[in-house]
């Protein structure tokens, strides 16, 4: 085994407060929702269920590494699947490393992809409903993400506006397996709205959409999906590019979570080197595609990026830019990132304050 | 970089196929019948739509032909600049994206045939890849068989995406045959447009098509790797060609973290995705996706950790570069002398048959 993965970070990230931009809450059973959910969408949720393109009704097709997705220690020693108890994650994570904000992530159930679009957008209602009263409200430092029915853009404004201006969210969440490419102008509408209430996208790899998990179809591994997140987001951040959706809208911000990052200065080369060569058919894009990624784009940590010789990611992030990284654990999934030891190459103080912190409050505006 | 050297082996050239009339000779009784009474015609693929200007240089275009459908054109601005030894013609044709298995085996069996006769048996420097009808894994192995016997056929050509990633076991029959007859298996860049080009769908502007192709070839990356396919067939070579390598450091990166933690679930991949990848694929030049400076191109060739892994090519008559500027900045002397000569014919064994 390489002797990377026994070193430890040169400089531990305790001391400084940290904001973690990937926590997974959960719900102990989607029987939670009911107290958000109207009559007639409870008894949808219990009968018919949550109905996605996807050909099992309780598990994916690419069977995890762990139950839950999740560190065996997360579970809850008062009951509950991990991630659902709040006290057990304040002491587990929120207090034990120091953290000042966390963004909450729900993958359990999701509105988006929701096939029935009407029960779509009333599980989004409930969601985020759920999230305001039982985990933001509970604890100040747990920040939600509006969670919106994103194939249907009229449903995901109403529920953008109808929670504009509530601290408590400090994202819009879309899933990232859309049904067309992310910048389509079907979806032009929603990222207007998000950043007319000055709301980054969040998009946290999740879904299901019907297309095969990479250009060349279906793979058979859990290995194989893992490391297709970030292929896969490759597409998405050239789609929002491509589309001109940052030319367009110059306020938009949008964070990719839970795809590393590494991939992303290769990415960009490539994207300028074809753009210069055939940008008569993207006339809407005045500038090289890595530009409106570097300036609208952010990228968690998570999973990190873990080159061969430590040194070469301090490479990846200057590339990348310093001011485009924000770190993430994802807890409780079990390739979870300590905040003490995920970084495997010391950084400058001002480097550890940007990617630890800084970052994230600016592009959340958690200073507001 | 100005051109360094004389024998440079040019691993993508595409002659182009000027139209179904062309490969009427070469088709059964049958299929020309079928081909003329039903007027089938059209198969430029979609992933390289002739008159965009990426897809043919400047000058390449013959009066009223398609770029590369010219030899003496293509002698003149792929072969002589370069002083070419050998050219691998790719040629990039509609017969691995059509439904039917019988005229895909035909229309394979004609595009060899058309390229041995009309351009290797005209120009000596030039050898041929393997279109094979890859919906039909017995099939395929029939037109390798049948083709493998003319050592002037090098490799076996597949496009980067088609039905399933190539690992799955249905497509092992194919790697057997590729091993052994020693013909590494090329993925060009290319769709068959059975899945989407992105896992988001189709999208809008054929830049985010080309871009998407380097997507293609890591998710066939990663599966030729997890189904353990270098594990079971230990002499086989990959080229990944026409969708640049500069991606590949994070590719290997994540890849050998995600095999650390899951290598239970494919307990055949005995030793890190990273070695077996430096043994088992290559990759070609051009085009290159350099990073904006040339000390981060040394950078990344350093992080890929070996001198064996870039072909040269120019894949004429794609449009890449101007006149001679093949090479990017960054690459070392050192390495720029294997990529052109000793990589290739490390690669292809049968390219050491020609040598005196």
């Amino acid at each position: 085994m390489s002797q990377t993965l026994l070193e430890r970070a040169a400089a531990p990230a305790a001391r400084l407060m940290l904001v973690d931009c990937d926590v997974h809450h959960a719900l102990r059973s989607p029987a939670d929702l009911h107290p958000y959910l109207s009559q007639r969408w409870r008894e949808h949720l219990k009968t018919y269920g949550s109905r996605k393109p996807t050909p099992f009704t309780g598990a994916s097709p690419f069977f995890k590494s762990a139950p839950a997705l999740s560190r065996k220690d997360t579970w809850p020693p008062a009951g509950g699947t991990p991630g659902s108890d709040l006290a057990f994650m304040q002491e587990q994570l929120l207090d034990r490393y120091g953290i000042e904000a966390g963004m909450l992530h729900l993958l359990s159930i999701t509105g988006m992809d929701q096939r029935n679009q009407d029960f779509g957008a009333a599980l989004c209602r409930a969601i985020n409903e759920w999230q305001y009263a039982e985990w933001t409200q509970q604890d100040r430092r747990l920040k939600a993400a509006i969670v919106v029915p994103g194939e249907d853009a009229p449903a995901a404004i109403a529920e953008i506006e109808h929670w504009a201006g509530n601290r408590d969210f400090c994202q819009v969440s879309l899933v990232t397996h859309t049904i067309e490419p992310m910048g389509r102008r079907r979806y032009w509408p929603i990222f207007e709205a998000a950043a007319a209430n000055g709301l980054p996208i969040g998009l946290h790899s999740s879904g299901s959409n019907g297309h095969a998990i990479s250009p060349a179809g279906w793979s058979s591994f859990y290995t194989e999906e893992h490391h297709s997140i970030a292929i896969s987001q490759q597409g998405l951040v050239s789609s929002l590019v491509c589309e001109g959706v940052f030319s367009r809208i110059p306020a938009l911000k949008v964070v990719i979570v839970e795809a590393g990052l590494a991939w992303v200065p290769s990415l960009c080369w490539r994207l300028d080197r074809h753009w210069a060569r055939m940008r008569d058919e993207v006339p809407h894009l005045t500038r090289p595609p890595s530009e409106y990624i570097r300036e609208q784009m952010w990228f968690t940590t998570q999973p990190m990026d873990e080159p061969e010789n430590p040194d070469d990611l301090r490479d990846i992030l200057s590339w990348l830019g310093w001011d485009r990284i924000l770190f993430a654990t994802d807890y409780p999934h079990w390739d979870f990132d300590d905040p003490d030891t995920a970084m495997k190459v010391s950084l400058t103080e001002q480097q550890r304050r940007m990617v630890f912190r800084d970052n994230a409050r600016s592009v959340y505006g958690l200073d507001k | 970089m100005s051109f360094p050297t004389t024998g440079a082996i040019d691993c993508d050239l595409h002659p182009a196929v000027p139209g179904m009339r062309a490969l009427l000779p070469y088709l059964d009784d049958h299929w020309r019948e079928q081909v003329v009474v039903r007027g089938i015609d059209g198969l430029d693929p979609s992933s390289f739509p002739v008159n965009i200007p990426a897809n043919g240089r400047p000058g390449s275009r013959p009066d009223g032909g398609k770029p590369g459908s010219d030899l003496a054109l293509l002698q003149q601005q792929a072969l002589a600049p370069f002083h070419t030894r050998f050219g691998i013609c790719n040629v990039l044709y509609g017969a691995q994206s059509v439904h039917n298995v019988d005229l895909a085996a035909a229309l394979s069996r004609a595009i060899n045939d058309w390229l041995a006769a009309e351009w290797l048996d005209r120009e000596p420097r030039l050898r041929g890849s393997i279109v094979v009808p890859i919906q039909d894994i017995d099939l395929a192995v029939d037109e390798i068989d049948r083709r493998a016997a003319d050592h002037r056929f090098v490799q076996i050509l597949l496009p980067a995406a088609s039905d399933a990633p190539y690992g799955k076991r249905r497509y092992w029959p194919l790697f057997a045959a590729a091993e052994r007859h020693g013909l590494p298996v090329c993925l060009h860049a290319g769709s068959t447009f059975r899945h989407a080009t992105t896992l988001n769908g189709w999208p809008s502007y054929y830049l985010e098509d080309t871009v998407a192709m380097s997507q293609a070839h890591q998710a066939q990356l990663l599966s030729l790797v997890s189904e353990g396919v270098f594990t079971k067939f230990p002499g086989l070579t990959v080229v990944l060609a026409e969708s640049g390598f500069t991606w590949l450091p994070q590719f290997m990166w994540r890849a050998v973290k995600t095999w650390r933690a899951m290598r239970a679930e494919i307990p055949w991949v005995d030793r890190a995705p990273s070695e077996i990848i430096r043994d088992h694929v290559r990759f070609t030049l051009q085009p290159t996706d350099a990073p904006p400076d040339a000390a981060m191109m040394a950078r990344t060739i350093e992080q890929i950790g070996t001198d064996r892994f870039l072909l040269f090519s120019t894949d004429y008559p794609h449009w890449h570069f101007d006149a001679q500027a093949a090479l990017p900045e960054g690459l070392s002397p050192a390495l720029v002398q294997r990529m052109l000569i000793d990589n290739p014919l490390e690669t292809y064994p049968r390219l050491r048959e020609s040598l005196p």
